[in-house]
């Protein structure tokens, strides 16, 4: 395909540059989601109550269009990155919180008791026990918040060309190089995809103890 | 908070509630998109789902299916269609469709695959045909799952159906991109709104579903 | 009858699972299959309707391959009752009874009465009828999968580990509900389990298998523990089959002793004159319940002090009880002697262990005299 990565100038990156875009712009918000989904996960299955409201709020904050939080935030952060992270941050809290949650929660009541009985305390036993046993739960969500999350980036495109790799579909409309819109679609699957077989590898390295495969589709 | 503010400001404006670019034919719409497209999703991703997960086969296959079609974003291959085929339905209903397929796929055939075997057993060795099997004693125990399955579809559908604006079709998400170009975020918060309030009467809607569907046996020893 | 007839399952990574198995399932009986783990009794039982497939002989019904016939058909035929059960949740537990029946076109209606008699029939309160599964206890779901396989009214019952999922105390009233309904029924009963003393108790005949699965014994039960056929068979039955065995025979030939029995209203000289007939008395109450042994020093008319007394350790009765069950009674009394009470409870006689070891002696040499005959004609 001719100028399949010949980029016009107007994007101001080449193509590595605009990859390297989208996978900051994609990446560092499942990153931040993490670090607020683990505590806010915790105090959810400390305090069951927590759970059903938070589990409520997330799904609103789900359902509000990508687009829609853009351009609100656009008020606050300017036709920025940082208004293309937000939102993206929120999704992967929302989709990690459960996960996390039902991934502790399916830590075994007898395990549980043996750590007790062991001499493990609350803090050792949430992060020697809970945590390692949680952790296929864990990646399984972030595997969905990663591959979501990189491919939502394109539509930052529409706030001031914000979309990394989604950019190329604004220069493929208005210079009707439908080979820009190949491109960009094609690439950013192929780095979700990449981004899952990585989650997978580190699942493997990080639990041993699991049967290799077990069939499962998630 | 301004936000609740552009909100108010665009509920209260008569002008919104009818005509042509009013709230009922635009809400209208984007329940017509996101039935479509959900309807497509099913008819493809339900009997896909069921087959697999009741013979327990191709769970490889269906992660990576499943995988390739979250990785594809709905936006990209939006504006693809759009470029290739043109103004009009199929190329919102593409990407919608990609979109929904996944979640349905994965967690009807995880869904049956983790109905109890002894059921099963018990019911194929009364002489009850595969078929039977699969939808009497099956589907009737993985129906919960199923339809957590299609809610979280419906949901990702109804809030991405907003991209059909961006093609110049109508639906909610007219008020956002309409919003954004005239930079008047009353529109896009108020839209933005209409949204969220359709993804919570979806969720009503598939809770009262799971209600009057599934069997109180499921339910409560579920 | 069911003939299985040199059957060989193989499965495609080289285990074998049931090996050259040939066995003649006699008519409105039951037929255990007993062994070990990984001895093949579950596939063979299988193989009978077909949700295994042998990979050589064949197994006729009534002289007829099953392979003739569609396999529903054949599976409609025979009830099927599994270890947990496998009620269907969603269904209510009339309908799940109604199952077969439904199946093979019945009207709703004259299904569903059918399974209500069948709750009856299996000791089920019809008030359970609405219900689901998960509102039942275990013994009260399998009791729905045993009554859900007869619905249809099958001439066989294959019974897959059907109560080892539940505990002793309802496991035993499962077993004894089985037998009264196979004297109500007569259906032609195969039945699986690893449980050696569920085998002797339930079975007509018993099959043995061994690891592999090979047969190892077939014999009606008091055979198989008078005479094993192997040591893998003797290892199987366990250390107590000797015990075990004198289930039996009938404890209603024992001579049981009246003189050493005395009410607790006796006068003084009844006492005195029965303190000759043995070293200990058994005191009864003034219905002739069984109170508890006593020196006959430590006895006063008129006076008798009734926490004094010793146990007097479980009773039986002749006329139901094993010899099992009066050699227990005497090895739990203080004194060595068994209580023989009625139906009401009431003493009838006692007798010593001595007693009994000839019993057991005689019943063992008319055992062998008995085999002596069938194997001379």
């Amino acid at each position: 395909m001719n100028g399949f990565f010949d980029l016009p100038s107007d994007l101001q990156y080449g193509y590595l540059g605009l990859v390297g875009l989208h996978l900051r712009e994609g990446l560092i918000p499942v990153l931040a989601g993490l670090l607020i989904a683990l505590p806010v996960a915790q105090l959810c299955v400390r305090f069951r109550w927590v759970y059903p409201p938070v589990l409520g709020l997330t799904t609103v904050l789900y359902s509000i269009p990508s687009l829609a939080f853009f351009v609100v935030l656009i008020d606050y952060f300017g036709q920025s990155e940082t208004t293309v992270m937000v939102p993206l941050a929120i999704y992967s809290l929302v989709v990690l919180v459960p996960a996390i949650v039902d991934g502790v929660r399916s830590v075994p009541q007898d395990t549980l008791a043996a750590a007790r009985a062991m001499g493990f305390g609350p803090v050792r036993r949430y992060l020697q026990v809970q945590l390692p046993i949680a952790v296929p739960a864990i990646i399984a969500g972030l595997r969905v918040a990663t591959v979501s999350s990189l491919s939502l980036v394109s539509v930052g495109m529409l706030i001031g060309n914000q979309g990394a790799l989604g950019n190329m579909l604004y220069s493929a409309t208005t210079y009707n190089r439908p080979a820009l819109a190949v491109n960009s679609v094609l690439t950013t699957a192929v780095l979700g995809v990449l981004a899952d077989a990585l989650l997978v590898l580190v699942r493997r390295l990080l639990t041993p103890w699991m049967p290799p495969t077990k069939g499962a589709a998630r | 908070m301004n936000v609740l503010h552009f909100a108010q400001a665009f509920f209260s404006d008569g002008s919104h509630w009818h005509g042509r670019d009013g709230i009922p034919t635009r809400l209208s719409e984007h329940v017509k998109y996101s039935l479509e497209a959900l309807l497509f999703a099913a008819a493809v991703g339900l009997p896909v789902g069921l087959v697999t997960g009741h013979y327990g086969r191709g769970g490889n296959a269906l992660a990576l299916i499943a995988t390739a079609g979250r990785a594809l974003p709905s936006f990209g291959l939006l504006v693809l269609m759009f470029i290739w085929i043109g103004f009009g339905m199929v190329p919102v209903m593409i990407p919608l469709v990609v979109l929904a397929v996944p979640p349905i796929l994965v967690t009807t055939y995880e869904a049956v695959r983790s109905v109890d075997p002894s059921p099963v057993d018990a019911a194929r060795g009364m002489g009850m045909p595969e078929s039977r099997v699969l939808l009497q004693v099956e589907l009737p125990v993985a129906l919960p799952l199923v339809l957590s399955g299609l809610r979280t579809a419906a949901i990702q559908i109804v809030s991405t159906a907003t991209i059909a604006a961006y093609v110049s079709l109508g639906g909610l998400g007219r008020y956002i991109i309409d919003g954004l170009y005239q930079r008047d975020y009353e529109k896009v918060v108020g839209g933005a709104g209409l949204v969220a309030g359709l993804a919570l009467a979806t969720l009503v809607v598939f809770w009262a579903a799971a209600r009057l569907a599934v069997s109180p046996g499921v339910r409560r020893s579920g | 009858m069911i003939r299985i007839d040199s059957v060989t399952k193989r499965y495609p990574d080289g285990t074998v699972a049931v090996d050259r198995l040939s066995l003649d399932i006699p008519d409105r009986a039951i037929t255990v299959l007993v062994g070990p783990s990984g001895c093949g009794k579950t596939t063979t039982l299988r193989m009978i309707n077909r949700m295994v497939e042998p990979s050589e002989g064949s197994i006729l019904l009534d002289g007829r391959d099953i392979r003739q016939q569609p396999v529903n058909t054949l599976r409609r035929s025979m009830g099927y009752v599994i270890q947990n059960a496998g009620l269907f949740q969603h269904r209510t537990i009339l309908d799940n009874i109604a199952t077969v029946p439904r199946l093979l076109g019945w009207s709703k209606q004259k299904a569903r009465d059918r399974a209500a008699e069948l709750m009856a029939r299996v000791g089920l309160d019809t008030s359970l009828a609405k219900r689901y599964p998960y509102q039942l206890s275990g013994g009260q779901q399998q009791r729905v999968g045993v009554a859900r396989a007869l619905a249809a009214d099958p001439p066989v019952l294959l019974m897959d580990e059907p109560f080892s999922a539940v505990d002793p105390v309802v496991r035993k009233g499962l077993q004894d509900e089985l037998l009264r309904i196979q004297d109500e029924l007569g259906k032609t009963i195969v039945f699986v389990t690893h449980d050696i003393d569920e085998a002797v108790k339930l079975g007509t005949m018993v099959a043995v298998l061994r690891t592999g699965g090979r047969l190892a014994q077939f014999a009606p039960p008091a055979e198989l523990l008078s005479a094993p056929a192997d040591s893998f068979v003797e290892d199987f039955l366990g250390a107590d089959r000797g015990i075990r065995r004198l289930s039996f025979f009938s404890a209603g030939s024992l001579e049981l002793q009246t003189a050493p029995v005395v009410s607790v209203d006796a006068d003084a000289a009844t006492l005195a004159a029965r303190a000759e007939a043995a070293p200990y008395l058994l005191v009864t109450d003034s219905d002739g319940r069984p109170l508890g042994w006593s020196e006959p020093d430590g006895l006063t008319a008129g006076a008798v002090d009734r926490d004094r007394l010793l146990d007097h350790g479980r009773p039986f009765a002749p006329a139901t009880d094993s010899l099992r069950a009066a050699l227990d009674g005497a090895v739990l009394s203080p004194t060595g002697w068994a209580v023989a009470v009625d139906g009401e409870g009431r003493v009838v006689g006692v007798v010593s262990q001595q007693v009994i070891g000839e019993a057991i002696r005689a019943a063992h040499t008319r055992v062998a005299r008995d085999s002596a005959v069938k194997a001379a004609r």
